[in-house]
């Protein structure tokens, strides 16, 4: 079913998406928010910039964007898949638990920031360009790429994995990665460590025309907590 | 040098001791320990004071009443400015250098406004109802309230209601995760909760699997951490609470230790087993009203619009104007937590000296609500200390349309208030997830207690309200003419909004 979405308000917008049956494409989106909020089996295509909270509470469907994101993409996620063919704005996968998003462009602020694993959930967030600050703050599991494709300098902003105490984070750079907090340990990722994003890589390239496996042979830092308790000498019991 | 006298000191009744050992089973703390002589086999028990929490467990099981716990005595140099605790407590952080950590609810001696209100009676006109005989309402619905009837084209009545809870008296189990109460203690809360026809509040932790089915007495928290927050979790629930803050600590998260996630806990919380679960001090994706509102609002879409959302704060001083920004935010109840809100572990400090008391939140909230035409857009709950019907009653009179009960509900399970929650070790089943300690508390007995606790405290709000000739406890909501303030002054008189007794 195809949604024209310039007239429509957040509300009426996700009504309809709701009540139609089968895939729905959505074309002239104009920032309306919370699209596919706590959805299970749906395929939304959008053409145009979905505004905050899209894909929130996302519990199995998916999502495709053919334009920018804007922030909050993927909070609280649980399962299902998002991808951006542009840029996504802050907070991107907050405190996600499961499923997959990719970003061809970059991502803001606090990308992948207390993202947890559980079980079989493993969430992973792909971005193709940079990040703002705060990457994966308080990440408690699974796993972030930032390819930095076609940027310079390192991809990264100030405070990456601050807090962190689970999961890890690939970061593609031939840059010297400085600055990192102490609860993170960096490390030149071996061939080894790049097994665990060859699939990732493959899929990125096919979902943006891209050779993933040649992303694959550059350089990258693999980033891992010092500690899985990073506050637990901070108490006394009184 | 890092002896410090015990505080209590454990008093066994030589006459009456029968050397059963009882004490030494119940004991969590190892304090108690039984010997026997190798010669002559007799028995003896010997208490290891250092190690009491004086959670009175020993003293209540012994069959004998041959306990009792009393203060040690064991005095300092008397110094009204350096009193024994703050000396006490310079000489742990000197040993072990950390931020002290305690629990349950601010236990320093700040003014207790609800001591300082009295309560107003009808006498010869407008006389008192019986409450035997005449209807008392005290159902109460929470949401917010349409402004206007609406009609369509066609003269009909719009519903133009906004989605409501509905609870037979204004009173709630508030918010206690599952990780800093055990499984038992939960479910002796919803079950509760489902008898009387109110609610309890599965707290930031996620939900058991077993409690769904309570899921209409359920309010279901979301925090900064997200744990255990999925799809079929917000529609189980009759109302989300997003939870901003908390009175005992506000302005900081909390960290569940790895220790205490076990595999139930895991599962529930939906993080890994022995992982820490860190809830950090904001949402690092609410910086505004406007972001705030975004979260309420998806929270709506993903329930569809099915479920009052609920946003919980901290009492602290700018709590007036805060309110007024949530009740902007799109939010249909506001949950208020005063100074004196229990927890399962907080700073020391943050806990004794941060936040503000309940009384004076409440009034200066609904007051600024009225002021702006907007307090009938949400409902107000509070919590943070109510211990009896009386400041229930005084509560709904300052503007509350409901209260939380959090440490009085743990109280009808047992709890003796040793304020020992974070060390997991509860003797009494609640605030731990050993399985041979929570196994002490009886879902069925607990259960009945809570049932019994609110149904008393019911009894006595009609009482008062017969008293006052009000026959619906929603006349006497924000009915600040029925209160009185004793030994107050100006100043917190006005910010009270009632009058002197005796004018």
């Amino acid at each position: 079913m195809r949604i024209t979405a310039e007239n429509l308000d957040s509300i009426q917008l996700n009504r309809r998406i709701r009540n139609a049956s089968g895939a729905v494409l959505i074309d002239r989106c104009f920032g309306q928010r919370y699209i596919g909020s706590g959805f299970k089996d749906k395929k939304i295509t959008i053409y145009g910039t979905p505004g905050n909270a899209l894909g929130s509470y996302l519990d199995g469907a998916s999502i495709i964007v053919y334009g920018n994101g804007q922030d909050m993409i993927g909070d609280t996620m649980n399962g299902g898949e998002i991808i951006i063919h542009g840029n996504a704005g802050d907070g991107l996968g907050y405190a996600m638990r499961g499923g997959r998003i990719f970003v061809r462009g970059s991502a803001g602020c606090r990308a992948g920031i207390h993202m947890k694993q559980y079980q079989d959930q493993k969430p992973v967030i792909v971005i193709g360009g940079g990040t703002g600050s705060f990457l994966g703050e308080y990440m408690a599991g699974g796993m972030i790429v930032v390819l930095g494709i076609g940027i310079e300098a390192v991809p990264v902003g100030d405070f990456t994995g601050t807090g962190m105490h689970g999961g890890c984070i690939y970061i593609r750079t031939s840059r010297e990665l400085t600055n990192l907090p102490d609860q993170v340990r960096a490390e030149i990722a071996s061939w080894e460590d790049k097994q665990a994003i060859l699939p990732l890589l493959s899929r990125f390239g096919e979902y943006f025309g891209l050779d993933g496996r040649k992303l694959a042979e550059d350089r990258y830092y693999l980033l891992r907590p010092n500690t899985d308790r990073p506050y637990a000498q901070l108490y006394t019991k009184n | 040098m890092n002896f410090i006298y015990p505080e209590y000191e454990l008093v066994r009744n030589a006459e009456r001791c029968t050397k059963c050992g009882i004490c030494v089973k119940q004991c969590p703390n190892g304090v108690h320990t039984l010997t026997a002589d190798t010669a002559s086999g007799a028995k003896n028990l010997a208490a290891d004071d250092s190690k009491c929490v004086n959670c009175q467990r020993c003293v209540v099981y012994c069959p004998a009443r041959a306990l009792k716990i009393v203060k040690s005595g064991n005095t300092y140099r008397e110094n009204t400015y350096w009193i024994q605790k703050t000396v006490n407590e310079i000489y742990l952080q000197a040993e072990h250098g950390g931020v002290l950590l305690s629990s349950m609810g601010n236990p320093e001696p700040y003014p207790v406004y609800f001591d300082k209100i009295l309560v107003n009676a009808s006498q010869v006109t407008n006389p008192p109802i019986d409450p035997l005989r005449e209807p008392m309402e005290t159902k109460v619905f929470l949401g917010g309230k349409p402004k206007a009837v609406e009609r369509d084209a066609s003269g009909q009545i719009v519903n133009n209601t906004k989605p409501q809870i509905e609870l037979s008296m204004p009173m709630m189990f508030s918010a206690m995760s599952y990780g800093s109460i055990s499984l038992t203690a939960h479910e002796c809360l919803a079950r509760a909760a489902a008898e009387l026809g109110v609610m309890y509040n599965a707290g930031e932790g996620g939900l058991h699997e077993s409690l769904y089915k309570y899921g209409r007495n359920t309010i279901v928290q979301v925090a900064s951490g997200r744990f255990g927050v999925h799809p079929d979790y917000l529609n189980c629930g009759a109302a989300i609470e997003i939870k901003m803050g908390q009175g005992a600590k506000p302005g900081i998260g909390g960290h569940l230790p790895g220790s205490k996630i076990g595999a139930d806990i895991s599962r529930t919380r939906m993080i890994p087993e022995g992982s820490d679960a860190i809830s950090p001090a904001p949402h690092h994706d609410i910086y505004s009203i406007e972001d705030l509102r975004q979260l309420v609002f998806s929270l709506k879409e993903a329930t569809d619009y099915q479920k009052p959302v609920i946003v919980k704060i901290a009492a602290v001083h700018n709590v007036a104007a805060i309110a007024s920004g949530i009740a902007r935010s799109g939010a249909d109840i506001i949950a208020i937590d005063g100074f004196r809100g229990g927890t399962g572990a907080a700073p020391t400090r943050i806990r004794d000296h941060v936040g503000i008391p309940i009384e004076l939140a409440l009034a200066s909230v609904d007051q600024r609500l009225r002021e702006e035409g907007i307090r009938d857009d949400v409902s107000l709950v509070v919590g943070g200390g109510i211990r009896s019907s009386a400041d229930v009653v005084k509560a709904i009179a300052l503007g509350a349309d409901c209260v939380y009960i959090g440490t009085a509900a743990l109280l009808a399970l047992g709890c003796h208030l040793c304020r020992s929650c974070h060390t997991g070790r509860c003797a009494w089943g609640i605030a731990t997830q050993d399985p041979e300690l929570v196994k002490r508390l009886n879902p069925n007995t607990g259960y009945k207690r809570l049932v019994n606790l609110m149904h008393a405290w019911q009894h006595e709000i009609q009482e008062m309200m017969g008293g006052m000739g009000i026959n619906a406890i929603e006349s006497l909501r924000g009915n600040r003419l029925m209160l009185r303030g004793i030994g107050l002054n100006t100043k917190e008189l006005e910010i009270l909004g009632i009058k002197h007794a005796g004018e």
